[in-house]
């Protein structure tokens, strides 16, 4: 049964996208169209999640070719946490925008970029078939290279020529992965390509692809040893863009290596995944160094996104209910907290006109709701109790340790040390300590409110986790059985 | 035929590697360019080389070749030629900005500002 809705929180953006081209020159006119096709979308991604609640996976045969011949959308629970997620924060980061990314930029095609990242990284969330996603990821990728570039900065120009080269590359080996699969089962679509494996078992030829894969999407999604080229392009654009990349786009990767790694390649665990477990392991220790070492207030948080995918994967790794139900939590946590994060630095540095915090200090007495929104932020982020990171650190250790990995079950404990003071280190150097004359812009009026929604949001996230949980389980379970996945698929004609 | 064009991809590979570890701004972009060039012939080997009609249906013969990579690798073509365009753009845009193409003057630390 296909049902259409699949595809709205795709075609919102990308129909908005194109209207805001014509209305370049009129920035009002162009704040209006994005704002209401934001809540459009959010509204649409909240009706798609119940729907998906009540009654199963949800599909979409494009053109009404059946899977596997046609291009099919899938929209399981996990996709539709996912697309919500971007909705909310695809929404709070064009209301910062207004306040922070400046007449000359939205002049040149902003917010039709923002839109496109947007149409790109949902597509890649309710895709169903493997060169589709390949797609997805360029014009998520393209888009975000235009975001990057945009405004044309010295630095931007040296870093956006980095990230575009990583990024060519790792699309180009996507294509080569892709072309060694398709001959080897001779089928793109995500649900007949399980089958056609675990009808044929997955020789050793099928596991280097799926290693393949993991290089591929680890390069997107920054795991170690693949994240070096993230620190510096993360750095350069504004901090409304490096709010939506930090919260969108290497989520985009990690998905990716979820989906496959829970729906394609699971018939040598002992293999895959006990790479992906050292991996993930080795990426939350090299993100925590990072966040350690720097007196950036970016790069610290750019380096908190790297600690929190090496959480995230290392919750699918051990693939026990606990982990994966983890993981899951921690991804909807991670991609709210960081966008707030992002978004109060930005503010910081707005005001104080330097990125560096031993140059700032004692913020606290002019901007007092900053300061506490980000001290919340940080506590969230490390994942203490009644908020937001706490259930899925707590699901991810525990399945860590049922599944015998103790060692990087405390690794993930101690990490969460290190994230708490890194983040302990922007807020009392920043916000405490004498006052020192601000030299940037100091007037910050409304940007600072779609933060408080992201924080009231994480908030609410871990005090009403009862509320969330049956969603949460219910993604899980389609990703510890793939044959839900499968039939709802293959088998519903 | 498969190990020949086997064979001629990983030479494309190799070539493209090893421009693109190379200093010059265009070097690399030749290097992607030759990267892609091997990843559409790797589609096309990998989709099977087996003797077959064109597709098309007009042909009326027994057997056709596969279609299927071959729409894959139009769609990645078209994808590369825009990231190229774009790419040669903005290392047009770089020189420009800060004069030079080698690779190892555009690090960026944090001294660098």
């Amino acid at each position: 049964m296909s049902n259409n809705l699949v595809m709205m929180p795709l075609l919102i953006p990308l129909f908005a996208g194109i209207l805001l081209i014509f209305f370049n020159r009129k920035p009002v006119v162009q704040r209006i169209i994005s704002v209401l096709s934001s809540v459009a979308a959010l509204l649409v991604s909240i009706f798609l999640t119940g729907t998906v609640f009540q009654n199963g996976i949800q599909i979409v045969e494009i053109g009404g070719w059946a899977p596997p011949y046609g291009i099919v959308f899938v929209a399981d629970m996990y996709a539709s946490l996912l697309v919500l997620s971007t909705a909310v924060i695809g929404l709070t980061g064009i209301l910062y925008s207004f306040r922070s990314i400046g007449r000359e930029r939205e002049y040149f095609f902003y917010y039709p970029a923002v839109q496109f990242l947007l149409a790109g990284v949902t597509g890649a969330f309710l895709t169903g078939d493997l060169f589709n996603l390949f797609v997805f990821f360029e014009v998520l990728l393209m888009a975000s290279y235009v975001l990057m570039v945009l405004g044309g900065t010295k630095r931007q120009l040296r870093e956006s020529i980095k990230y575009i080269s990583v990024n060519v590359f790792s699309s180009a080996l996507f294509v080569i992965a892709v072309a060694f699969l398709y001959a080897v089962t001779g089928t793109l679509n995500m649900a007949d390509l399980s089958v056609k494996i675990s009808e044929n078992g997955q020789t050793g030829l099928i596991t280097v692809i799926a290693v393949l894969f993991l290089v591929v999407f680890g390069m997107k999604g920054a795991i170690f040893p693949l994240y070096v080229w993230l620190p510096g392009s993360y750095n350069a654009p504004p901090a409304a863009v490096t709010a939506l990349f930090g919260a969108l786009l290497t989520k985009v990767g990690v998905y990716a290596i979820t989906r496959v790694y829970t729906l394609i390649f699971i018939h040598d665990k002992a293999f895959t995944h006990e790479i992906l477990t050292w991996l993930a392991a080795l990426t939350i220790l090299f993100g925590v160094i990072g966040s350690i070492a720097y007196w950036d207030v970016k790069k610290i948080v750019i380096y908190n996104i790297i600690t929190a995918i090496g959480v995230i994967l290392f919750g699918v790794a051990v693939s026990t209910p606990a982990g994966i139900e983890g993981s899951i939590y921690y991804l909807l946590h991670d991609m709210i907290i960081k966008g707030a994060l992002f978004f109060l630095a930005g503010i910081m540095i707005r005001i104080t006109g330097t990125a560096d915090l031993r140059k700032m200090g004692g913020l606290i007495s002019r901007y007092p709701l900053p300061g506490w929104m980000l001290f919340i932020a940080g506590v969230a982020l490390a994942g203490i109790p009644p908020l937001s990171g706490f259930i899925g650190k707590l699901k991810v250790i525990q399945g860590g340790m049922e599944a015998g990995e103790y060692a990087i079950a405390f690794l993930v404990l101690f990490s969460s040390l290190l994230v708490l003071y890194s983040a302990m280190k922007i807020f009392i150097n920043g916000f405490w300590g004498e006052e020192k004359p601000i030299a940037g812009n100091p007037d910050v009026k409304g940007m600072v409110y779609p933060a408080v929604i992201l924080v009231a949001l994480s908030a609410a996230f871990g005090l009403g986790t009862e509320f969330v949980a049956p969603f949460v389980t219910q993604a899980a379970e389609t990703l510890l059985d793939p044959s839900i996945y499968i039939d709802a698929v293959l088998k519903e004609q | 035929m498969e190990v020949i064009m086997a064979i001629v991809c990983g030479i494309l590979f190799t070539a493209a590697t090893y421009l693109m570890l190379s200093k010059s701004l265009l070097r690399i972009i030749i290097g992607t360019g030759l990267l892609s060039h091997g990843a559409h012939l790797l589609i096309l080997t990998m989709g099977g080389l087996k003797d077959g009609a064109a597709p098309l249906l007009g042909e009326k013969a027994k057997l056709y070749v596969d279609p299927l990579p071959q729409a894959l690798i139009l769609t990645a073509i078209v994808i590369s030629f825009g990231v190229t365009a774009f790419m040669l753009v903005l290392a047009y845009r770089t020189y420009q900005e800060l004069g030079t193409d080698d690779m190892d003057k555009m690090r960026g630390t944090d001294s660098h500002e």
